[in-house]
């Protein structure tokens, strides 16, 4: 069971949030120009990776804020936690959290 | 002592004598005392037989004397208090327990199912693959349900109350023992924050039984001052009767608490269990080890059991388990059991040891003792179907007997494997070492340290200092200091495995789900030589111990008949839980009436007063129908149906989803989420609108309104409400945050009540509102405010049950009076309430599509009749891409439409299959589902709506409908079976 750095809230349990699945996905724009390959990856594809994964959760049971988590996939240890409008942390210099 | 306990020794044990205690099992009154569990109780009591086994119903005895217990499985308790399969090694004895044993017909001393043991060669390992796939396993799946299975649900519903209690701790220590206890007293004195957990009800391990010298005193003193100690402490947490069970990410622990171990109807207040969430920044595991059986013949007869359970018996419980003992052993701990027996009193006849001579401490017990000693010699078979009898002895390589013993128990001494679920559940890695002769822990991961036993300590002394450094360094910083997991004692037990030669009797591995030595040499011949697979095909290891005292035995054989190192074959992964948790702890309080918040709308209480009859639709509470005089339910329906369309009638819609939208950008972030037009709306009008996902789904509908210039009202579907709301908010912080927009959920906090039918207009032009209700004052698709009764009204003109509707909303609070205000004021126009089963046949004839019902995970606006919105809308709009993949635009899709049966009478069903009209029935392909289905009390029909291949461009043509066996004839029609021009919605 997560404990989980909400970046406005401070630590809480998982049970107050809610996964949202692979972050900085970019919406490939204009839609309508885009070929049926290129949305369907875009729509289906996503990384599963064994190491760093860059996640979006909400703090679904407090602020309700959305923002972004760097997680280790096979220790699930969090390495950084930012907020949507924040860049991507190096997360080789982030102490874990 | 008295007779009825016949095996109780005179002295010693920490039962108190003085409180004695009454038991009944299967039916018959028995003697314990206050200290006792069942299982040292029912051996006081000579009872040997006490249950029977999984597979072959073989009379089973008490193994062990803990946790590891596979045999003593009772039911406890009775009626709705019954627990099925309690290990009766951790149930402490209680004035007035009632257990009974499980698995058996008539009784546990004579049971039909035996019959299976005696035809036993029928059904080796893997004989369910191999025998019932012909000609399907469904010929006798019924006959195999019946005869598996442990123990018995109990009747009706748990009354005891369960909890959970979240907690933070700087160090948690699981195991109470020395180890444990001495992290614990390391840990505490630094000020840290500490939790212990025992599994036991009391602490200490194995200083509770076993003679041990610390510090030069015995073991007992210092576990007194020990636990004197840290109870004075305020920062540590003792917790007894408390099994931590499973291990999750971010170092929390699940441990479940006995707090009552009683079922007595109406004792205590309490709960009677207590599930332990436990939140540490430390873990140390000092979860002991557990003592493996040795493998021969008939190995599984009441009366053999392991040797430091015998010791525990004996010493804690002052029970003699035999009057004469045989020690089978493979290592050195087996001759401190036999010289505590002997101090105790009881007979050891001989040990049987499989190694070629002895050394050191064990050789100067047995030369002090005067111990007999069959030295390089094995168990052979053992006699005593209902209690062992006598055991045959013969040398290790050869089958040559060397004597057959007289005795009534066989204490077994395999090894010790340490506890390391846990510890492998946190991903720490094991290795086996071959001088304890078991997996003991290699990489230990982050945050967790091994103490005692489970980290391969064999005596006191090291157990003790590895709990203190332990101790010190969780409660340090935690990162830098490790305790050694090797003790320097490692090679004390000096084991040596050992299988006997013998092949013409079972010799048991897994006692509960009874897998052999046989079935292990069934698997490897069959190849199933990989762990896993070994651990599936015979099922070893799967049952409810979970292998707590077959693993290594199965992992041992296999590697000795594969040629291969137990290394090599390595271990089954282990996975939560540790020991079976009930499922009433799991659930705590959120079951029943907790289960999930019950939503009443602020009328709930005028349907109660109308009779309503209540059904639950998500998570609201809501009138089903109105019965009146003994009405069944289809007769209100039709009562309440008819009057909707010829008088007037009143709905409770406040659980409908209600969010506001404002803001300089709300027009365009609608425009984005629905496929309709949103800046061309103007104030005050309405429009219906479809919500799709990015892949083109309908993911909700419903009717918004435009309330001012940057001021809309979205309405979702009742159970689409939160859902529609997280999705927005996710849509404007992650994808769009540029859009200035404000939503708020307003559901709640309105009332809403739909006046529907041809003269709903009469009715609330008789409400003072101020509003102008006619048809060119207030049209369809339009919203209007005003006041009633100085409170704000909100009307929106839109239907849903095909007739002339206005919706008023009210703050929630005034919602009851503006009801009741209604049906006094359309007494005489015959006014109607209405429950959401007749809105339900409202919509259905109306062709109303009901987005959940009639959609599916796959539908499109397109096959819904809104392709062309779609199609004309300037702009982009959430799934738009997707609606010209090639998948949504083929051939072949499931439409929405209207189905009407071709007899006359016919009767349609939701879920029926539609199939070609050239088959009469099964198997065909599904063409389609009907989606909605009822009678329709004003067309005196039934009428339906469903999903059907290319429907829209078959309109006229019959299908078959296929439910339940039944086939019959169906016309596509256009979904609108009532009023297909709508002229009643614009009157």
């Amino acid at each position: 069971m997560f404990r989980i750095p909400c970046p406005f809230c401070g630590e809480r349990d998982e049970h107050e949030f809610v996964f949202g699945g692979q972050a900085h996905i970019a919406r490939p724009e204009p839609a309508g120009q885009v070929s049926d390959r290129e949305w369907a990856e875009y729509l289906f594809f996503r990384d599963n990776p064994k190491g760093v994964h860059l996640e979006r959760w909400q703090h679904r049971h407090g602020c309700r804020q959305w923002f972004n988590i760097a997680r280790h996939t096979v220790s699930h240890e969090i390495l950084a936690v930012y907020r949507l409008d924040e860049a991507i942390p190096d997360m080789n210099r982030e102490e874990t959290v | 002592m008295s007779k009825s306990q016949p095996m109780r020794l005179e002295t010693g044990g920490r039962i108190d004598r003085n409180k004695p205690l009454s038991f009944t099992f299967d039916g018959k009154k028995y003697a314990g005392f206050e200290g006792d569990t069942l299982a040292s109780a029912l051996l006081a009591n000579g009872v040997r037989v006490v249950g029977r086994s999984f597979k072959y119903h073989r009379p089973r005895g008490i193994l062990a004397a803990g946790a590891e217990e596979s045999n003593a499985l009772v039911t406890v308790g009775l009626g709705a208090l019954e627990e099925p399969n309690v290990r009766a090694t951790l149930q402490p004895l209680y004035d007035g327990l009632a257990a009974r044993s499980q698995n058996c017909w008539p009784n546990v001393r004579f049971d039909i199912g035996r019959s299976l043991d005696y035809l036993h060669f029928l059904w080796p390992a893997g004989f369910y693959n191999k025998t019932f796939i012909w000609p399907h396993w469904h010929w006798y799946e019924g006959f195999v349900r019946r005869l598996s299975g442990l123990g018995k649900l109990p009747p009706g519903d748990d009354p005891d109350r369960y909890v959970h209690h979240n907690v933070h701790c700087d160090v948690l220590i699981v195991g109470g023992g020395p180890a444990g206890l001495s992290a614990a007293l390391a840990a505490g004195d630094s000020g840290a924050r500490v939790v212990v957990v025992e599994q036991d009800s009391l602490l200490g391990g194995s200083l509770l039984w076993s003679e041990g010298d610390i510090n030069g005193e015995q073991g007992d003193i210092w576990l007194e001052d020990a636990v004197r100690i840290l109870r004075q402490r305020d920062n540590v947490t003792l917790l007894t009767g408390t099994t931590a069970t499973a291990w999750f990410d971010h170092r929390m622990v699940i441990a479940c608490q006995m707090v009552t171990d009683r079922r007595i109807p109406g004792e205590g207040e309490g709960p009677r269990q207590r599930l332990w969430k436990i939140h540490a920044r430390e873990i140390i595991l000092a979860t002991g080890a557990i003592e493996q059986p040795l493998v021969f013949a008939n190995n599984d007869r009441p009366g053999i059991m392991l040797a430091s359970a015998v010791q525990q018996y004996c010493n804690r419980y002052a029970v003699a388990p035999g009057k004469r003992m045989a020690i089978a052993t493979n290592n050195d701990s087996a001759y401190g059991v036999a010289g505590a027996l002997r101090n105790a009193g009881v007979d050891v006849v001989a040990m049987i040891d499989s190694r070629q001579k002895l050394a050191g401490k064990a050789a100067r017990l047995v030369r002090d003792q005067g111990l007999t000693v069959f030295h390089n010699a094995m168990p052979r078979d053992c006699r005593g179907d209902k209690g062992v009898r006598s055991v045959s002895v013969t040398k290790r390589d050869s089958l040559e007997t060397l004597a057959t013993l007289q005795c009534d128990c066989i204490a077994m001494a395999g090894g010790w494997q340490p506890a390391v679920h846990l510890f492998t559940q946190a991903r720490g890695k094991l290795r086996y070492d071959a001088s304890p002769g078991a997996f003991v822990p290699d990489e230990i991961p982050p945050h967790m340290h091994v103490a005692g036993m489970v980290a391969g300590a064999l005596d006191l002394e090291t157990a003790l200092e590895q709990g203190r450094e332990a101790g010190l360094a969780a409660a340090g910083d935690g990162l830098e200091v490790r305790p050694r997991t090797r003790s320097k004692n490692t090679g004390a037990l000096h084991i040596e495995r050992a299988w006997s030669g013998q092949r013409s009797s079972r010799q048991w591995i897994d006692f509960q789900y009874d897998v052999t030595l046989q079935d292990i040499d069934i698997a490897v011949a069959e190849n199933y030589t990989s762990v896993e697979h070994l651990k599936r095909y015979t099922t070893t290891g799967m049952s409810v111990d979970q292998g707590k005292t077959s693993n290594v035995n199965a992992l041992l054989a296999l590697a000795a008949r594969t040629g291969r190192t137990p290394g090599e074959v390595g271990t089954t992964t282990f996975r939560p839980f540790y020991m079976p948790v009930t499922l009433g702890a799991l659930a705590g309080r959120d079951s029943g009436e907790f289960y999930a918040p019950l939503q009443r709308s602020p009328l709930f209480a005028c349907h109660e007063q109308l009779g309503a009859q209540f059904e639950d639709y998500g998570a609201w509470r809501r009138p089903r129908v109105y019965p009146r005089n003994g009405e069944n339910e289809q007769q209100a329906v039709n009562r309440e149906a008819v009057a909707a369309r010829t008088s007037v009638a009143v709905f409770d819609g406040s659980p409908l989803g209600k969010i506001e939208v404002q803001g300089p950008d709300a027009a365009e972030f609608l425009n984005r989420v629905y496929i309709n037009n949103v800046p061309s709306l103007k104030t005050g009008r309405a429009r219906y609108g479809l919500m799709l996902n990015e892949n083109g789904i309908i993911i909700d509908d419903g009717i918004f309104a435009r309330l001012a210039d940057n001021h809309y009202l979205v309405h979702t579907t009742s159970a689409g409400a939160n859902r529609i709301h997280a999705w927005m908010e996710a849509l404007l912080q992650g994808d769009w945050p540029d859009l200035d927009v404000l939503l708020t959920p307003v559901t709640s906090q309105w009332a809403n009540i739909a006046v529907s039918g041809p003269r709903s207009r009469e009715l609330v032009e008789r409400l003072e509102t101020g509003i102008d209700f006619s048809n060119n004052g207030m049209p369809h698709m339009s919203m209007v405010t005003g006041t009633v009764d100085g409170m704000p009204l909100r009307v929106l003109r839109a239907s849903y049950t095909g007739e002339l509707c206005y919706e008023l909303n009210i703050p929630a609070d005034r919602g009851a009076a503006l009801w009741q205000r209604l049906l006094q004021l359309g007494a005489d126009l015959q006014l109607m309430p209405i429950g959401v089963e007749t809105l339900g046949v409202l919509r259905t004839e109306k062709g109303y599509l009901h987005v959940g019902s009639d959609t599916d995970g796959n539908t499109t606006p397109g096959d819904v009749g809104w392709g062309r919105i779609a199609d004309r809308k300037q702009g982009e709009f959430l799934g738009k891409r997707s609606l010209s993949r090639t998948f949504n635009t083929r051939d072949g899709r499931l439409e929405f439409v209207g189905l009407t049966p071709v007899q006359q009478g016919g009767v349609l069903a939701a879920g029926a299959h539609v199939i070609d009209a050239d088959r009469s029935g099964a198997p065909a392909p599904t063409r389609g589902y009907v989606t909605s289905a009822c009678y329709s009390p004003n067309l005196q029909r039934y009428v339906g709506l469903g999903l059907v291949q290319d429907g829209s461009r078959r309109l006229g043509e019959t299908v078959n409908v296929y439910d339940a066996g039944e086939v019959q004839g169906a016309r596509i029609s256009a979904p609108a079976a009532w009023d297909p021009e709508g002229d009643r919605l614009h009157a």
